[in-house]
């Protein structure tokens, strides 16, 4: 089999994991080795869903040994089985490096004959990267449940970042769909590089030349749409991950049915892409909103909205917080405004001890008013173009397709690629 | 200070000759109607001043920018000349003498008209720069990598210590065809980057190796999608298509 084929397979087998992000690490270059990284990652190519690509992400082999229900590489299915060597890896990684394909290396795998084997493998992948060609730039290795924890750690030593995929978002869905794979399997490599980020950063602190243990942190993902949890569930979940494993980011993957299955939904069940993103939207007002997951979600209410984002779902349940004052109010009400993000209010933060904000200023500092002018006030005006006091009638006015939204002339959001005069002028002699 | 006096000034197109043309504008105490550059055609009714290009001149006026406003002006002065503004000189010299009356808390004053479309060349300055990180790609030329990138805004000088630091051990060439502009990096016991300016640059043919490895690549980006996601929207929002023709993925094989 040429590296070509070989390519294509462990390419189509690792494209459903989600994470591509390159980021949560700075590394200064060094002279003599290829490669830096930089904290907040570099993409550099989209693929055709719009993805991005950002690493060279492939499996080490699809050659698995487990059965998992869910999964395209479960050992049962008829496909074609391909393993890299560490040379090809290697190769293939360097050379896409230095043509700025990619910013580095993510590495699965299937578990070959055992998980202990399977990690003694992509070891040898990393390790020939990193100590003989002096590769310098960002490795995103998987975790694999069950294998030797000194494994793990000699894994984390090189990588940037690691994960463990906890699959499923309940221990009832793992019996049943992946029963080799268990809650305290997926927990333990997990609290096993909690523990040695924790330490190593105690270590860093008292030696600068430590070395450094999983530096970019490490992330998890899990299958949303295969089984029943409700939207509630995974968000407390979520929380929990990021409070208890001080996780860096949790990814969720719309489920694709690739595979016909009795446990399973249909093969041409659409993939819920639209709870997908809802999920994702959640996971940022955790992470930057001060939001907590009972306040995105309740128990009347356990799913999201599928005509409103969630931070809006909430402000126009909690109307009793708004209209605010642009002047006055507490930066982390700002925050909570419909259609105001974390930029938006810094710029307003930083602007408004300078001078009093108007709405026409709020444009300037390219805060978008399109849902925030029903929350906000300045100077005690308002220009809400409905009164304030049912809820209902926000909620319809500030959802993604209502009529309020069409006929609101859009102001001048900062773009890149907005028409110039020249255009303009392009546009009458025919140029365009 | 008059605004508006009937006086063109014509300079060479550096930045230190921009720089000489603030010097002119504050001896003066007015603001010419318009500034263009030397090679640019005479087009104009009014008087025609050009202003000389004196490096010494040049130096002052930055160090004064400095010490009376603030380093973060010099270096916006200094970045927002590398943008494609409209009529940038006049606005970076009247961004200049607001500065110089408010002193380093210019910079927040951004409801104010120029304020406000400096901030806006810049981000876009530097959001166009940071496509260039994302999306340039070299060639193997033999001895050397080569990449060419067709940018608004002369992005090269803020790219270029990236790539200068990440690709340590690589000689290589990047190739801003729009300004004409060449950065290069050479390896060795002296390490050294330099720019400089071109007409044009003919760069030889990949070899066998690279387009083994550029086939390989195409591959993988062909693969990597999922197919019930596809959303070309999507990709055009994250990758703009102006950028598509110097990428390796979109070139055929």
């Amino acid at each position: 089999m040429d590296l070509f084929d070989k390519l294509e397979i462990l390419t189509d087998a690792a494209k459903y994991d989600v994470a591509c992000t390159s980021s949560g690490v700075d590394r200064p270059a060094v002279q003599g080795k290829l490669g830096s990284a930089v904290k907040a990652g570099i993409c550099h190519s989209f693929a055709a869903d719009g993805r991005c690509i950002s690493l060279l992400k492939v499996l080490m082999s699809n050659d698995c040994a487990y059965d998992c229900t869910y999964c395209v590489n479960r050992r049962t299915t008829d496909s074609r089985r391909a393993s890299f060597t560490p040379q090809e890896l290697c190769e293939l990684t360097i050379e896409f490096y230095r043509r700025n394909y990619i910013e580095g290396l993510f590495l699965s795998s299937a578990v070959v004959k055992n998980p202990d084997y399977t990690c003694e493998l992509m070891l040898s992948a990393v390790k020939m990267l990193r100590e003989e060609r002096g590769f310098w730039g960002y490795v995103h290795v998987k975790a694999i449940p069950g294998a030797d924890p000194r494994l793990t750690e000699e894994l984390g030593r090189y990588a940037d970042r690691m994960s463990v995929n906890i699959e499923l978002p309940s221990q009832q869905s793992l019996k049943r769909l992946a029963p080799q794979k268990s809650k305290e399997k997926i927990l333990a490599p997990m609290t096993q590089i909690r523990d040695g980020i924790r330490q190593n950063s105690k270590e860093i602190v008292k030696y600068k030349a430590a070395p450094r243990f999983v530096p970019a942190g490490q992330s998890t993902q899990m299958i949303i749409g295969a089984t029943p949890e409700s939207d509630r569930q995974i968000l407390a979940l979520t929380e929990g991950l990021y409070k208890i494993y001080s996780l860096k980011r949790v990814f969720f993957s719309a489920y694709m049915p690739v595979v016909e299955d009795r446990a399973l939904p249909a093969l041409h069940t659409p993939p819920p892409l639209l709870r997908e993103h809802r999920l994702y939207q959640a996971d940022w007002l955790l992470r930057f909103y001060g939001f907590t997951a009972g306040e995105i979600l309740d128990e009347k209410n356990p799913d999201f909205n599928p005509m409103l984002d969630p931070k809006c779902n909430w402000a126009v349940n909690h109307l009793e917080y708004f209209p605010l004052e642009v002047n006055t109010a507490p930066y982390e009400l700002l925050l909570r405004v419909p259609g105001i993000g974390v930029k938006s209010a810094q710029r307003i933060r930083a602007a408004r001890r300078q001078q009093r904000l108007t709405f026409e200023g709020l444009k300037k500092l390219g805060v978008v008013l399109k849902r925030a002018r029903f929350f906000l006030l300045c100077g005690g005006k308002s220009i809400s173009p409905l009164p304030m006091d049912n809820p209902i009638v926000i909620a319809g006015a500030i959802s993604e397709r209502s009529p309020v939204q069409r006929n609101f002339d859009a102001p001048e959001q900062l773009s890149l690629f907005a028409p110039g005069k020249e255009d303009q002028v392009k546009c009458l002699t025919g140029q365009i | 200070m008059s605004d508006g006096a009937n006086i063109v000034y014509r300079y060479d197109g550096s930045y230190q000759g921009f720089l000489c043309c603030v010097a002119r504008c504050c001896n003066e105490r007015r603001l010419p109607q318009a500034i263009q550059l030397l090679d640019e055609p005479q087009g104009t009714l009014f008087d025609v001043q050009v202003i000389d290009t004196q490096p010494h001149l040049a130096q002052q006026v930055e160090r004064s920018v400095k010490e009376r406003i603030s380093p973060q002006v010099r270096d916006m002065l200094r970045r927002g000349y590398l943008t494609c503004m409209e009529e940038k000189e006049l606005r970076l010299i009247r961004f200049l003498l607001l500065g110089y009356r408010h002193g380093a808390k210019v910079t927040e004053l951004s409801v104010n008209e120029d304020v406000h479309a400096i901030d806006k060349a810049l981000l876009y300055l530097k959001n166009e720069a940071h496509y260039c990180v994302e999306f340039l790609r070299f060639t193997d030329c033999g001895n050397f990598l080569a990449a060419t990138l067709t940018p608004n805004n002369r992005v090269l000088p803020v790219i270029a210590g990236h790539f200068t630091q990440r690709f340590n051990t690589e000689n290589f060439l990047i190739y801003d065809k729009t300004h004409g502009m060449v950065f290069l990096h050479e390896t060795g016991a002296q390490s050294r980057g330099l720019f400089f300016l071109t007409d044009s640059l003919e760069l030889p043919e990949a070899g066998a190796e690279e387009r083994r490895y550029q086939d390989l690549w195409r591959r993988f980006y062909d693969t990597i999608a999922v197919e019930g996601r596809i959303n070309p929207q999507l990709r055009r929002g994250n990758m703009p298509m102006r950028y598509w023709p110097n990428m390796t993925e979109f070139q055929p094989a």
